[in-house]
């Protein structure tokens, strides 16, 4: 914590209300981006599962048309 | 293959004709235009205008009226097959942003020809200050086609026609408008006009004009492909 | 492949992000004017130049789209654009805490850089409903890329016409950013822009990424002559 004494007087309470909620505007905008890929993200996985599904039934089929 | 100024001389020539004949934007815009002026005397609560609020005034009139007759540019086109026909021809398609953004400075022309003298009689002490003028209306007119032009076209076959005009044209006419009541203003100011920066502003709009114009002229041979 | 370098590219921007964020509190001195608010400079213009930039960068790929017809130069636009507006945002919401903690107010006319801002962010925005007002997807793609275009002219334009109807009572409040910033705040100041640079570049390189992976799925599907899922989206490229 020394760090924060070599710098002059910070006036913590004000200005660093002001200063916070930048830098928080920026995390919060970067995280519900985060977010908003991620549920892109699931709906991709779900796609892939049904995908994997189908792929899996048609090799079923098909051996039991080889077989039959 | 046609020479271009025989297929611009032609185009031109059939809208403004069109434009005589049928006079459906025209009318309409300076009825508009006058309207609005109306609208402003009662709701500023004022009789008489001069310097930034009469610059005001006389521009946001004018840049909606000019959205009204832009958003009827390319309407005849779209209905009659003047995309196609002008595709088939062999022409520079090119030919037809000049032709229809030239009609277009003809028709804001007119515009101000009837408005801006019906506004100096409204709301102007003096009319010194309206000789000027016409040489920021003119190149103001020209940035206007150019970027009017380019959106009508595109906004033409969309499905919010009537919106799209209104809603990206806006935006792209701030600078122009910046420009425009910066010249503006000092010469409708109270003590007569006074030429505060005028030729700086009066290069803003030619340097808006030129770029503009380039861009649409670069791009409109991409928006009439299939 | 567009995932490929992603992960690097990522970690570059991470880092990046840290040191800037350190050099801010624990090295950049305070402003003479302005204090501890001045901190909110080394988030907001950053942001704002990324984002500049970013929409510049749509134009340029919008121009090789329409030279080149290969529709993923489309996508390339469309997504710089689309970070570049989400920057956008935040750039002026930044932008509004700096003013309201500098003179009061939550918006102030007076700082042309910041009003130049918000027309670009409105153009910008149009950029949306424009796309979805066009049907026909090629159409759309080559009318996005005249849009995108257009506006990347448009930027420095309108930069220079608010800067100049700035009235010359009004002191130039951004002195700091010009000439005269001392060395340390100068090496802050150009470590969070290239922090911010190399996060937009990820992001933007993310969201392709992701829309290759459905495109991807959609290509799979396609070809195992599966139905292909409802609800994509009417103006999003397509990337495969």
């Amino acid at each position: 914590m020394e760090f924060l004494f070599a710098a002059p007087a910070l006036p913590l309470d004000e200005a660093g209300k002001y200063v916070a909620g930048a830098y928080i505007v920026f995390v919060v905008l970067l995280v519900v981006y985060v977010a908003i890929m991620a549920a892109k993200l699931q709906r991709i996985e779900k796609d892939l599962r049904e995908v994997a599904a189908i792929a899996e039934e048609r090799k079923a089929e098909k051996r039991e048309e080889v077989n039959a | 293959m046609t020479p271009s100024r025989t297929a611009f001389a032609a185009i031109l020539g059939k809208d403004l004709r069109s434009e005589l004949r049928t006079l459906q934007s025209l009318p309409a815009m300076a009825l508009f235009a006058v309207t609005t002026f109306v609208i402003f005397r009662f709701g500023l609560d004022r009789t008489s205008l001069s310097g930034s609020l009469a610059s005001g005034v006389l521009w946001a009139t004018l840049l909606f009226a000019a959205v009204l007759g832009i958003n009827r540019l390319f309407v005849s086109e779209r209905e009659e097959g003047g995309f196609d026909a002008i595709r088939l021809a062999p022409i520079d398609r090119t030919v037809l942003f000049a032709a229809k953004a030239s009609a277009l400075v003809v028709y804001l022309a007119a515009l101000e020809l009837v408005t801006v003298p019906i506004f100096a009689i409204f709301f102007l002490e003096d009319a010194a200050g309206l000789g000027p003028l016409v040489a920021v209306l003119l190149l103001t007119d020209l940035g206007l086609a150019a970027t009017g032009t380019l959106i009508s076209s595109m906004a033409v076959n969309s499905r919010a026609r009537d919106l799209l005009v209104p809603l990206v044209l806006l935006p792209l006419s701030i600078p122009l408008m910046i420009a425009a009541t910066g010249a503006t203003e000092p010469l409708l100011s109270l003590g007569g006009p006074s030429y505060d920066r005028f030729g700086t502003w009066l290069m803003v709009l030619g340097l808006y004009d030129l770029i503009f114009g380039l861009v649409g002229y670069a791009v409109f041979d991409f928006l009439l492909e299939d | 492949m567009y995932g490929k370098g992603l992960k690097p590219l990522s970690i570059a921007a991470v880092a990046m992000l840290a040191l800037s964020l350190s050099l801010v509190f624990f090295y950049a001195p305070l402003d003479g004017d302005q204090g501890f608010i001045q901190k909110i400079f080394y988030v907001h213009v950053p942001l704002a130049i990324t984002a500049l930039i970013g929409f510049v960068a749509g134009g340029v790929f919008a121009i090789l789209h329409l030279r080149s017809n290969d529709r993923k130069w489309d996508a390339y636009s469309y997504v710089a654009i689309h970070i570049s507006v989400i920057f956008g945002v935040a750039v002026l919401i930044t932008g509004a805490i700096w003013a309201k903690a500098s003179w009061g107010h939550w918006w102030v006319w007076d700082e042309p850089t910041l009003v130049s801002f918000l027309i670009v962010f409105l153009l910008y925005a149009t950029y949306y409903p424009f796309r979805y007002a066009i049907e026909d997807r090629d159409r759309q793609a080559r009318y996005a890329s005249v849009f995108a275009v257009t506006a990347g002219a448009f930027v420095p334009l309108n930069f220079m016409a608010v800067r100049m109807a700035e009235s010359l009572v009004h002191p130039r409040t951004f002195a700091t950013a010009e000439g005269g910033m001392p060395g340390e705040m100068m090496l802050t100041f150009l470590c969070s822009l290239v922090a911010m640079g190399l996060l937009w570049t990820t992001l933007v390189k993310f969201e392709l990424t992701a829309k290759s992976a459905s495109g991807q799925v959609k290509r799979l599907r396609r070809a195992l002559d599966a139905p292909v899922a409802g609800g994509s989206s009417r103006i999003a490229p397509e990337v495969s």
